[in-house]
C-alpha cells in the first residue's frame, strides 16, 4: 500500500487485488486466523473432554506424595515422604549429569577420532573409519540394549565380586567405590582449589604480556599444575588430612555403604558417548579439511613446527567450522538421553514422564512440562554455543 | 473460492478433534464394525499373540465376549497391545473402547484417572521370583536386595511399601517393558522380581531354567484385576459390565458352551432371563435379547474360560483358588439377572 502512494510516479497503480504485498497479506493473515482457530478448538475440546470425563487437570498433583523408589538420586528422595515435584528433580539432575558428562566424553572422543581419521598411518585411520561407519548406521536404541546386555552379562555376578584398588568392588550391580566423607576443615582445602585456579590464571596472563613484551617464554604448564594441584595437596596436609572414607562392604544380598555407579548409568553413557563420538568425529574431520592447505604451507614457510602449526594455525580456523555443527550434536546427545528407560536409567522421561503420568494420568500437563524442560536445556545449550561460536568467530578488521 | 476450501479445512479439522466426543461408544462400534480392545503386549494366559497373530488369553476371551454379545461374532474384534505405562493414556484417547490387560482397579484411576471399573475378571495379589540360589524362604528376609520392577504399574508403588512397612532397605531398578524387567533379572542385576502372582508363574516359564527360580508364599497386595472403560458412557459402561456377569452367571446356572442350545428349551426362569428366552434384559442396554446366549454360545461360561486359559487346561495350571465361584469358596459373584 504504502509502495503504491510513495512510487506513484515510477509505477502505474494497481488495484490492491493485484498486489502482490497486498495478497500476500491477506494470504497470511488468513493462515494465521485458521492455525488460531485449530489450536484454540483443540485446546478447549480436550479441556471439555477432560471436565465431561471427570479426569483431574492442574497441578495439584506436584504436592503428593510420590511413593514409588527411584534407583539413583543426586539429591535426598525417599518414597516415603517426596512429592512428585521432588521425583521431577530427580529425574531432571540424573538427564543433566549424563548429558553433561556424556558430552564432554564425546567431544574427546570425537576430536581424538577426528583427528586419527586424517592420519597417514593406514591402521589408525582405518580404525577411526571403520568405527564411524559401524557406529553411524546402527539405531542407537539397539546399540543402548546392546551395552547394556554386553555390561550385564560381561561383569562378574554380585557373589563374585572383582575386587579393586582402594577397596573398590566391581560387579553387575555397579561399580562401588569408598565414599569422602569430608571433616570440618575441609573448606580451607576446597578454597585452596580456587585461590590456585584463580593464581593460575593471573599467572598465565602475566606470562603472555611478558611474551608480547619481551618475547621471553614461562614455564606455563608445570607453574599452573604447581597452583592448582600443589597447593591443595599442601593444604590438606597441613590441616591433618580432613577426609575420611566410607568403605563399601558385603552384605547378605548386595554391597552396602560407598558411592555406587549403577550400570545403567554407564550403559547409557556408553552408548551415548560411542554414537555421538561419531557425529563428532566426521565434524572435526570436516571442519581440519576445510582449512586449505596453503595455510600449513605458509606456516611452514614462516618455520614452525608440526605440531604448532596444528595448534596454532589450523585447529583455530577449524574451530569456526566445527562449533556450528558440534552444537547441534550437543543437543541430540542431550534429547537421545531420554531412551534411558530402555536400559532402566532413571531420566527426567523414565521418572516423569512414564512412573509420575502413569500414577497421576495427567498426561497434558507432565508431557508440557517435560517438553519445556528439554526445550529449555536445548536453548540453553545452544546460546552457550552461540556465545563460544561468536568469540571464535573470525574477527574483520 | 479460497476462503471457502480454507474454512471447509478448518471446518473438518474441528470435526475430527470432537469427534471423540460425540457419540456414544455402542453406536461408534457397531458402525465400525469391531471392537477395538487394549491387551497386553504379551502375558502369556492372559493376552499373548501367537505366530499367526490369534491372541488367546483371560483377558482376551472377555473382550471377545463383549464382540459376541454386540455382533453375535467374537471374532469382530481388534486387540491394541498396550505397555502399562501407556494403557490409560489409549482408552482416555478414546483409541480403544475397552481396556482388559489385566489392570488393578484402585480408587485414584477409578476417579481421576477417568476410567470405570466394571468387574473383576481375575483377583490377583503381587508376589516376588527369586533364584533357588539365594536360599531365600520369605520376602521378609529380602532386605537390602535389589528388585527388577516393571513402571507404571500398582506393583512399583506396592513394593515400596512393603519394604518401607517391613523397615526392610530397597533398592529397586525400574523398566518400561516386562520384557526389559524380565531379561535384567535374568542377568543378574536384581536379585528378585516381582509382579502380579499370576504373571510371576507365566514370565517365570519364559526364562530359561524355570526350575532354577521359585515365587516365594507372600502375596503382599491385593490386585483386582478388571475391564476398564471411559467415564461419561453408561450403556457401554453397563454392557461390558454385564457381559462377565452373564458369564459368571452361566458357571453358577450350568450353563455351558456345550448345552447352550438345549438350555434354551430350559424351564429355569433363571436359565431363561440369561439367555433371553424371557424378559427383555438386553433391550434395555441397547443389545439384542438373546446377548446372554451369544456370550455363552461363542466364549462360554466363567469357568471355562478360567480352565482353558489359565487353569488347568493352560500350561500355567493355576488353581481356581479366589477366583472360584462364591458357592465354592471363591470370591466371584455376580447380582442377579432380573
Amino acid at each position: 500500500m504504502s509502495q503504491a502512494s510513495g512510487a506513484a510516479d515510477t509505477k502505474p497503480r494497481v488495484s490492491p487485488i493485484n498486489d502482490p504485498r497486498v495478497r500476500s497479506l491477506v494470504f497470511q493473515a488468513m493462515l494465521v486466523l485458521v492455525i488460531g482457530f485449530a489450536v484454540f478448538t483443540a485446546i478447549n475440546n480436550a479441556r471439555e473432554n477432560l471436565q465431561r470425563q471427570k479426569i483431574a487437570s492442574g497441578f495439584g498433583f506436584w504436592d503428593n506424595i510420590a511413593g514409588f523408589a527411584i534407583s539413583q538420586t543426586l539429591i535426598p528422595y525417599s518414597e516415603a515422604v517426596s512429592s512428585y515435584g521432588q521425583a521431577f528433580w530427580v529425574g531432571l539432575l540424573n538427564t543433566l549429569l549424563v548429558a553433561a558428562i556424556g558430552i564432554v566424553l564425546a567431544t574427546l572422543l570425537g576430536f581424538v577420532m577426528g583427528v586419527a581419521r586424517l592420519s597417514k598411518n593406514i591402521l589408525v585411520s582405518g580404525v577411526a573409519r571403520w568405527y564411524v561407519e559401524i557406529v553411524r548406521n546402527l539405531p542407537l536404541l539397539l546399540q543402548l540394549l546392546f551395552w547394556y546386555n554386553a555390561v550385564l552379562k560381561a561383569l562378574p555376578a554380585v557373589r563374585d565380586s572383582m575386587g579393586l584398588p582402594f577397596g573398590s568392588y566391581l560387579n553387575q550391580r555397579g561399580l562401588f567405590m569408598p565414599q569422602p566423607i569430608a571433616q570440618p576443615g575441609f573448606n580451607f582445602v576446597i578454597a585452596a582449589f580456587f585461590a590456585g585456579l584463580l593464581g593460575a590464571g593471573l599467572y598465565a596472563r602475566w606470562a603472555r604480556i611478558r611474551q608480547e613484551r619481551t618475547g621471553q617464554q614461562s614455564p606455563v604448564l608445570w607453574v599452573r599444575l604447581a597452583l592448582v594441584v600443589g597447593l591443595p595437596v599442601l593444604v590438606f596436609l597441613a590441616t591433618g588430612a580432613p577426609l575420611q572414607f566410607d568403605f563399601p562392604s558385603a552384605g547378605r544380598f548386595n554391597i552396602s555403604g560407598g558411592m555406587v555407579v549403577q550400570p545403567e548409568f554407564l550403559a547409557l553413557l556408553f552408548g551415548l558417548v560411542i554414537y555421538t563420538g561419531a557425529f563428532i568425529t566426521e565434524v572435526v574431520r570436516a571442519g581440519i579439511l576445510a582449512v586449505s592447505h596453503g595455510q600449513t604451507e605458509a606456516s611452514y614457510a614462516l618455520g614452525l613446527r608440526p605440531n604448532l602449526t596444528t595448534r596454532l594455525i589450523i585447529i583455530p580456523q577449524a574451530l569456526r567450522v566445527i562449533i556450528p555443527p558440534l552444537t547441534s550434536q550437543y543437543l541430540n546427545l542431550t534429547k537421545n538421553s531420554s531412551l534411558a528407560v530402555f536400559v532402566g536409567y532413571p531420566d527426567l522421561a523414565n521418572v516423569f514422564t512414564g512412573t509420575v503420568l502413569n500414577q497421576t494420568g495427567q498426561a497434558i500437563e507432565v508431557v508440557g512440562v517435560t517438553m519445556l524442560v528439554y526445550l529449555s536445556i536445548s536453548l540453553g545449550t545452544s546460546t552457550l554455543m552461540n556465545w563460544y561460536n561468536s568469540r571464535k568467530a573470525l574477527v574483520e578488521r | 473460492m479460497k476462503k471457502i476450501l480454507v474454512s471447509a479445512a478448518a471446518g473438518a479439522l474441528a470435526a475430527l478433534v470432537s469427534s471423540v466426543a460425540s457419540a456414544g461408544t455402542l453406536d461408534t462400534v457397531k458402525q465400525k464394525g469391531f471392537v477395538q480392545c487394549g491387551a497386553n503386549t504379551g502375558l502369556a494366559g492372559f493376552g499373548q499373540p501367537d505366530a499367526q497373530g490369534n491372541w488367546t488369553g483371560l483377558d482376551v476371551d472377555t473382550c471377545r465376549a463383549i464382540a459376541a454379545a454386540i455382533f453375535n461374532d467374537p471374532t469382530k474384534i481388534k486387540f491394541t497391545p498396550l505397555s502399562a505405562k501407556d494403557r490409560f493414556t489409549a482408552l482416555q484417547s478414546g483409541e480403544v473402547d475397552v481396556l482388559v490387560r489385566n489392570t488393578t482397579w484402585t480408587i485414584s484411576r477409578d476417579t481421576s484417572l477417568g476410567l470405570n471399573f466394571t468387574g473383576v475378571n481375575y483377583y490377583d495379589g503381587q508376589g516376588f521370583m527369586v533364584r533357588k540360589s539365594l536360599k531365600v524362604a520369605s520376602a521378609l528376609e529380602l532386605g537390602g536386595a535389589s528388585v527388577c520392577v516393571q513402571q507404571g504399574t500398582t506393583t512399583e508403588l506396592n513394593l515400596a511399601d512393603y519394604f518401607r512397612a517391613n523397615k526392610l532397605e530397597l533398592k529397586s531398578v525400574t523398566f518400561a517393558t516386562s520384557d526389559e524387567t524380565l531379561k535384567a533379572y535374568e542377568a543378574g542385576r536384581c536379585d528378585a522380581f516381582t509382579t502380579d502372582a499370576s504373571g510371576l508363574y507365566s514370565e517365570r516359564l519364559r526364562l530359561s531354567k524355570p526350575d532354577e527360580h521359585m515365587v516365594l508364599p507372600e502375596i503382599i497386595s491385593k490386585e483386582p484385576l478388571g475391564p476398564s472403560v471411559r467415564h461419561g458412557d453408561d450403556q457401554w459402561f453397563d454392557i461390558v459390565k454385564w457381559t462377565l456377569y452373564a458369564q459368571l452367571t452361566a458357571e453358577e446356572l450350568g450353563v455351558t458352551q456345550a448345552n447352550v442350545d438345549q438350555m434354551m428349551k430350559s424351564e429355569n426362569p433363571d436359565v431363561k432371563r440369561l439367555l433371553g428366552t424371557e424378559g427383555k434384559f438386553g433391550e434395555a442396554m441397547g443389545l439384542p435379547n438373546d446377548w446372554g446366549y451369544r456370550i455363552i454360545k461363542h466364549v462360554g461360561n466363567y469357568g471355562e474360560m478360567f480352565e482353558r486359559t489359565v487353569g488347568q487346561g493352560s500350561p500355567l495350571k493355576i488353581a481356581r483358588g479366589l477366583n472360584a465361584l462364591w458357592t465354592k469358596g471363591g470370591l466371584q459373584y455376580a447380582p442377579p439377572i432380573r
